[in-house]
């Protein structure tokens, strides 16, 4: 690693050195646009319990059905991505974290057939609950996965060496916890924007609680990391960085700032872009915290990248598709603009 | 068998990893197969709308996007368990073989995936939101994405068979040359194989629902229109398929005779094989029990010859053979259901031809029972591919049993007891939702209901708010 920042730092960058960079930015991007466009319809699942009637149900529904296969389309990308240009990083990370990842993917199998068996079944109860526990415990998993990630993971001769539960502290349930307030946070402000009438008030309502524990979540994670492992520390509370890296924090408290009075002010669309600010700097943090390593603590993007022809071929085809991907996602968006209104349904 | 048992209850975790995997993708595969043939149809139907302007393709384009739509979701998800499969269950195969397979996956993904799920919105929920020709579009796109997805997952998967086009340093496979890694030796006769036997795996359920609603005297003229549909494809594609395995056969007698040998059961490749009808390959004494065989069949079909020699079983070590009866009869499970197919579709050709079809109602009554023929036909076949392949993940590469996680066995075991437990209970509510949506019978209006926002009168395409 020393080596590449070196060539880095002397200005000889090389393409294998270059390469990973390029790949650590693409994988980053597509794990937010995961999280974000997924985050909001995983968000809506999470949401279900708290909502008054089927009316409701079907109208919050309704806002995200001709999107979510787009939206964890991410998610596959993102495993694929980071089997494509970070072999060494797959094959620790998902043995690593083999169970809350399959019990996340399970837990995707329901909520994603619940879109199209909720509005053929007679019986909508048992697939309103299927749809919750589904996407609660995705997002529960997720958690668990990032906060497993964040505290390091065991690496012994290029292999993951840890045991089965290792994911399993009280950090990582927390993160867990987080993600799950995240998610429906960006939900509930999501349908601020795509409904009106009652269902709108409700989200309003629990937009602001739920933007509360996402703050009070961020403030654990910031202040639990660096006391807990010395190398987040030393990247944040040295000096220069410390200069650098204040920003990061105090725009975080301004847009939460913000998006309170935005949502007190009922406005529409504003609430929900200040979460995608929230979020977007919240993984900034996670960045700062962890790069230039792919599995902390000691396998950087450099040790774990693909051969630079692989990286290269796939780069090839990602800067010719992704902008064709990106317009299409946008369409369907577009498309399907404007709120949905009460009585709606999509069966 | 017994030593099945044994690993199992020893928490085996090759074992299980292989149990676990072979159970999610045989289920998976159900669905890419189904979805890649109705996805074609679909398009078929909207371009024939779109063109004649009939009312009855619509309303069997609408019918179809439903059971689509429901089959597709099933697909999706238990799709994506497979994109991290891959790591969770054979971490080792992803780091020796990641280089070269990696690419072919990402390529799958950003070519495919988000085609297919961006058009599949605005196919079912799109409605009279947009334009004829959009719709069309969408139908078309969709179509084309399974397609492609088929294209680099094969890829992939013959890349596994054949390997070409790269080479090994410190045990791990650097890319040589692309061309020959994505189009490699087994490649186009694997993929021809399978998106034909996709096409006629959605054409005997379209065969299968046209006659069960022809039976019943409903929609008639949808009916006959699948009927027709059906049958002129299949009376085409049915007998190309043999054809086209034959060829596959041949290449893989070229680069994987051990497979050869497995499926035919031939022991000694200093003899000419008898072709077997029925027996039981046993390994203890090396040869086949119970057996039924025709004497030089088997030379004659694989070598064209009828002394023709070709690799036998005893040619190589015991520890490198494939598990025999799952390669055997899952060949002949196939066969017979290709044979059965062949049949069926010449035969109600020659019906619809001499216009006796509409009245044949006990050819009617067996095609109306046997829509599973395909999806029969595609995981035994797929049993020989995969089980042929054995006991290596990268045939010559890398072996299975080097390839897999280091993970407890307790934790795959766990796993593979959930994912047995919940794709049963989702797969039964799957076809109990399918057969719900075929009884009830082919509906007018259904696609502008599925559109939220029309359904409330807000927005059109043609108005921007």
């Amino acid at each position: 690693m020393n080596g590449a920042v070196n060539a880095a730092m002397s200005g000889n960058v090389d393409v294998s050195t270059l390469l990973p960079v390029i790949w650590a930015a693409l994988i980053g991007t597509a794990v937010a646009l995961y999280v974000i466009l997924d985050g909001f319809d995983i968000g809506i699942g999470i949401l279900f319990p708290f909502a008054r009637n089927d009316a409701d149900r079907d109208r919050m529904l309704a806002t995200i059905a001709p999107f979510w296969d787009g939206n964890e389309t991410w998610l596959v990308l993102g495993g694929a991505g980071l089997l494509v240009a970070f072999p060494r990083a797959y094959s620790i990370v998902m043995p690593a974290f083999y169970l809350p990842l399959i019990v996340m993917l399970l837990a995707l199998v329901f909520r994603g057939v619940t879109f199209e068996f909720r509005g053929l079944a007679q019986r909508k109860p048992f697939w309103n609950a299927v749809f919750a526990g589904g996407s609660t415990l995705a997002a529960l998993c997720q958690g668990l996965v990032l906060g497993g990630l964040v505290q390091g993971v065991k690496i012994e001769n290029g292999a993951y060496a840890g045991g089965a539960f290792d994911w399993a502290t009280p950090f990582g349930l927390m993160c867990g916890f987080g993600v799950v307030a995240g998610y429906a946070l960006l939900g509930s402000t999501w349908l601020m924007m795509k409904t009106d009438g009652e269902l709108a008030a409700r989200a309003a309502w629990q937009a602001k609680e739920l933007l509360a524990a996402v703050l009070v979540f961020m403030a654990a994670v910031s202040l639990y990391t660096p006391l807990a492992f010395p190398r987040i520390a030393q990247r944040w509370l040295t000096l220069p960085n410390l200069f650098y890296l204040t920003p990061v924090p105090i725009l975080t408290l301004l847009i939460a700032f913000a998006q309170w009075r935005a949502i007190e002010a009922r406005r529409e669309a504003a609430p929900f872009l200040a979460t995608i600010g929230l979020f977007l700097l919240g993984y900034l943090g996670l960045v700062i915290s962890t790069f230039p390593y792919m599995v902390p603590p000691t396998l950087t993007i450099w040790d774990a990248a693909a051969a630079p022809s692989s990286q290269l071929f796939m780069l090839t085809g990602t800067l010719l598709l992704l902008p064709l991907i990106l317009g299409y996602t946008a369409f369907t968006y577009w498309l399907f603009r404007g709120k949905v209104h009460e009585g709606a349904t999509y069966h | 068998m017994d030593h099945v048992i044994d690993h199992f209850m020893a928490l085996d975790p090759v074992l299980l990893a292989r149990l676990q995997f072979a159970f999610t993708i045989s289920f998976h595969i159900i669905f890419p197969t189904f979805t890649i043939g109705i996805a074609a149809y679909l398009a078929t139907l909207e371009v024939l709308w779109g063109w004649t302007g009939a009312d009855r393709y619509k309303r069997l384009a609408a019918f179809w996007t439903k059971i689509f739509a429901v089959s597709f979701a099933m697909g999706v998800v238990s799709g994506i368990v497979l994109s991290y499969q891959i790591g969770t269950n054979w971490s080792h195969f992803s780091a020796v073989a990641g280089n070269v397979i990696g690419p072919l996956l990402g390529y799958e993904v950003l070519m495919a995936f988000f085609l297919e799920a961006s058009f599949l919105g605005i196919l079912l929920f799109g409605g009279d939101l947009v334009p004829r020709w959009l719709h069309v579009f969408s139908a078309v796109a969709v179509a084309v994405g399974t397609s492609l997805s088929a294209f680099w997952i094969l890829s992939a998967n013959s890349w596994m068979q054949t390997p070409e086009g790269y080479t090994m340093r410190d045990g791990i496979a650097y890319p040589a040359d692309w061309f020959a890694i994505i189009f490699n030796p087994s490649f186009p006769y694997r993929l021809a194989h399978m998106l034909n036997a996709s096409f006629l795996t959605g054409a005997f359920v379209v065969l299968a629902v046209g006659a069960r609603y022809l039976l019943a005297g409903r929609h008639v003229e949808e009916a006959r229109t699948m009927l027709r549909m059906a049958l002129s494809l299949t009376a085409v594609l049915a007998p190309l398929q043999l054809l086209i395995g034959d060829m596959h056969a041949e290449n893989t007698l070229k680069y994987q005779p051990t497979k050869i040998a497995a499926m035919e059961a031939h022991w000694d490749g200093s003899q000419p094989a008898a072709f077997e009808f029925f027996a039981w390959p046993d390994e203890k004494t090396q040869s086949n029990l119970y057996s039924i065989a025709m004497p030089h069949l088997g030379s004659l079909l694989v070598t064209r010859e009828w002394n023709g020699l070709f690799p036998g079983l005893n040619d190589v070590p015991a520890q490198d053979r494939p598990p025999l009866p799952n390669v055997f009869f899952g060949f002949r499970i196939m066969v017979a259901v290709g044979m059965y197919m062949i049949a069926a579709a010449l035969f109600g050709a020659w019906l619809l031809w001499r216009e006796k079809l509409f009245e044949t109602r006990w050819y009617l009554m067996i095609v109306a029972q046997t829509w599973w023929v395909g999806f029969i036909a595609v995981i035994s076949g797929w049993v020989v591919s995969e089980s042929g392949r054995q006991p290596w993940i990268v045939f010559g590469l890398l072996r299975t049993a080097d390839a897999v996680s280091p993970v407890p066995g307790a934790s795959v075991a766990t796993t593979l007891i959930l994912f047995v437990v919940v794709y049963l209970t989702v797969f039964s509510f799957g076809i109990y939702f399918i057969n719900r949506l075929i009884a009830r019978g082919i509906q007018e209006t259904e696609l502008a209901e599925r559109t939220p926002q029309l359904a409330t009168g807000h927005v059109t395409f043609e108005q921007a708010p």
